[in-house]
């Protein structure tokens, strides 16, 4: 099989730091956080409008930093409008698009043609195929040593613990709205940027082009947590990379073995779908083998009264 | 010293079910006192405890906390005076964290919230050392997440973190009853020593009408929202059970219907 196997590798890499950032919202602080459909586009477009005039890298930082802008209004419509998490991010989501279409002057997508971009600078300091790979390589170890530190800081413990027991942390005397907005608004800021990333990597962006990605986010969170485990919080961090990595392969494979493209998403919701029902499913069928055969048993009980 | 004044609360303004949970409530506690609350169901003291603590407005009245007025404080600013315990298991602790890690966050209470490492090495040894006092052999499982621990250790441990910095007042709502009657017994008998080691002002719910007149140094009891019966000293040395139902049915007007508070 020849598909593009670096290209594959190279890919969930970058989605992996979005995917780092669906971690933090849906299992470090157990929010369903819609956002990031429309913060992934942000930090696209505003790495690509940088990049156009020549800072790709500044790009980046700043597509993180309004990342984080984003995921604070979620933050504030849940925290303090008291709207329910899932619409919460709906509505930012929503309001993304039309802030996202604004930062591109309007245009619903722009190629970014023979401009500089970070993988091109980078590949001026070492060259050759495997170039791109390790950029991403660096920047996911970066972001993985960033969270992992973040995480283990009194405040990281805070929002861990917000996200596992919230009553618990405002009884201990923190504010949990405030944890809420920190945790999202790091979350929203990997996601940003790695969209950032994303557009440079394929020198376009298009406003289109979250859709869908808070599905395929999660996706890679479970599918690294069924293959690698859960055991420590590092280990959780790498297994969100190797899930997002593992995602992307089995998409190449797909699309390699005559599956149409446009059936991406399509597939991508039915492994969501699968995987979150898992536990419920096994439950189910658990009950319905005793049910089985104790239906069995009572038969042959009546057999033998006769 | 905490003091209620005139303190009422009433769920479902307006609507069929309005219910008076608190009605013009007075209460002055001072502080090394330990209080013990006894009621039937529906008598309030649930919500007199969420009124203190923040988790309820009130409508009137007014709370005063070592003469601070925090009637409108929210709950987590509160919270840095109070400790409290639950009486689910499962509220007072972070199950996917590590017991080393619900301690630092507890021992971190009323700091400002920074980037400092979350736990450094001579926090650990302190927590190690406070940990070991509950002699339930926790400090060897530093470790572990809470979520492995048994019902009446994360009490334990939810009492102790309540406890690490020492709260003004302490709320405890009938923190042993989701227990096995031997696990409730000790997590009591650690109740005990913790308060009066700190010397705590200390507000216990208990279901166990015995219980209420062997812990501490007074006795509340309620019905329909009011205090109907206070009781310390001399009064409350003499106290029996039976004298208490006497004392309830006819203070009340009602006979007991709570087979739990008569059997506990």
């Amino acid at each position: 099989m020849n598909f593009a196997l670096q290209g594959s590798i190279e890919l969930g890499i970058i989605y992996a730091i979005m995917a780092l950032g669906v971690f933090i919202s849906f299992r470090t602080l157990n929010m369903p956080d819609m956002t990031v459909d429309g913060s992934f586009v942000t930090g696209a477009a505003i790495s690509v409008v940088l990049s156009m005039n020549g800072h790709p890298f500044l790009g980046l930082l700043l597509s993180f930093i309004v990342g984080c802008g984003t995921g604070c209004i979620a933050a504030f419509l849940h925290t303090k409008l008291k709207i329910q998490a899932l619409l919460a991010g709906i509505l930012a989501m929503l309001a993304l698009y039309s802030l996202n279409l604004k930062i591109m002057s309007g245009r619903a997508n722009i190629a970014l043609m023979n401009k500089a971009t970070v993988f091109s600078e980078f590949e001026k300091l070492v060259s050759g195929d495997y170039s791109r790979l390790i950029f991403a390589a660096i920047m996911i170890v970066l972001c993985l040593i960033v969270l992992f530190l973040f995480l283990n800081t009194r405040l990281g413990f805070l929002v861990r613990a917000t996200g596992d027991n919230d009553q618990m942390v405002r009884a201990l005397g923190v504010n949990t709205d405030l944890t809420i907005f920190v945790g999202l608004a790091i979350a929203n800021g990997f996601v940003a940027v790695s969209g950032a990333m994303i557009a440079q990597y394929q020198s376009f962006v298009d406003v289109a082009m979250g859709v869908g990605m808070v599905v395929i986010g999660l996706a890679s969170v479970i599918i690294g947590e069924v293959v690698f485990g859960i055991k420590s919080l590092m280990r959780r961090l790498i297994a969100v990379v190797l899930g997002s990595i593992l995602y992307r392969l089995i998409i190449a494979v797909a699309l390699e073995l005559g599956m149409p493209a446009g059936d991406l998403k399509l597939v991508s919701a039915v492994i969501v779908a699968l995987a979150m029902s898992t536990p419920i499913l096994k439950k189910q069928f658990a009950t319905m083998k005793r049910r089985h055969f104790s239906h069995q048993r009572s038969k042959k009980s009546l057999q033998w009264k006769e | 010293m905490l003091k209620l004044k005139q303190v009422s609360k009433t769920f479902g303004i307006g609507s069929s079910n309005e219910k008076r949970a608190l009605d013009q409530v007075d209460l002055t506690l001072q502080s090394g006192e330990f209080v013990t609350v006894i009621g039937g169901n529906g008598a309030g003291k649930s919500t007199l405890f969420n009124c203190i603590s923040g988790m309820y407005e009130v409508e009137e009245g007014q709370i005063l906390l070592d003469d601070l007025d925090i009637t409108f404080f929210p709950e987590y600013k509160r919270s840095r005076a109070i400790g409290r315990v639950f009486q689910d298991p499962l509220k007072g602790t972070a199950f996917d964290m590590t017991i080393e890690q619900n301690l630092a966050i507890a021992l971190g209470k009323g700091q400002s919230i920074s980037l400092r490492p979350g736990i450094t090495k001579k926090e650990l040894d302190f927590l190690r050392e406070r940990i070991a006092m509950l002699d339930l052999g926790l400090e060897n499982r530093m470790k572990h997440k809470v979520g492995l621990l048994s019902g009446g250790q994360r009490q334990a441990l939810t009492l102790l973190m309540a406890t690490l910095v020492k709260p003004k007042i302490l709320l405890l709502d009938e923190h042993t009853a989701a227990l096995d009657p031997a696990i409730a017994k000790k997590v009591m008998s650690i109740t005990r020593q913790i308060v009066e080691e700190e010397k705590l002002c200390t507000l216990m719910i208990t279901h166990n009408m015995k219980a209420s007149l062997e812990f501490g140094t007074r006795t509340i009891m309620m019905h329909e929202g009011r205090i109907i019966m206070d009781i310390q000293g001399q009064e409350r040395k003499q106290m029996t059970v039976d004298l208490l139902i006497d004392q309830f049915e006819s203070r009340s007007g009602t006979a007991l219907d709570n087979d739990r508070m008569l059997l506990g």
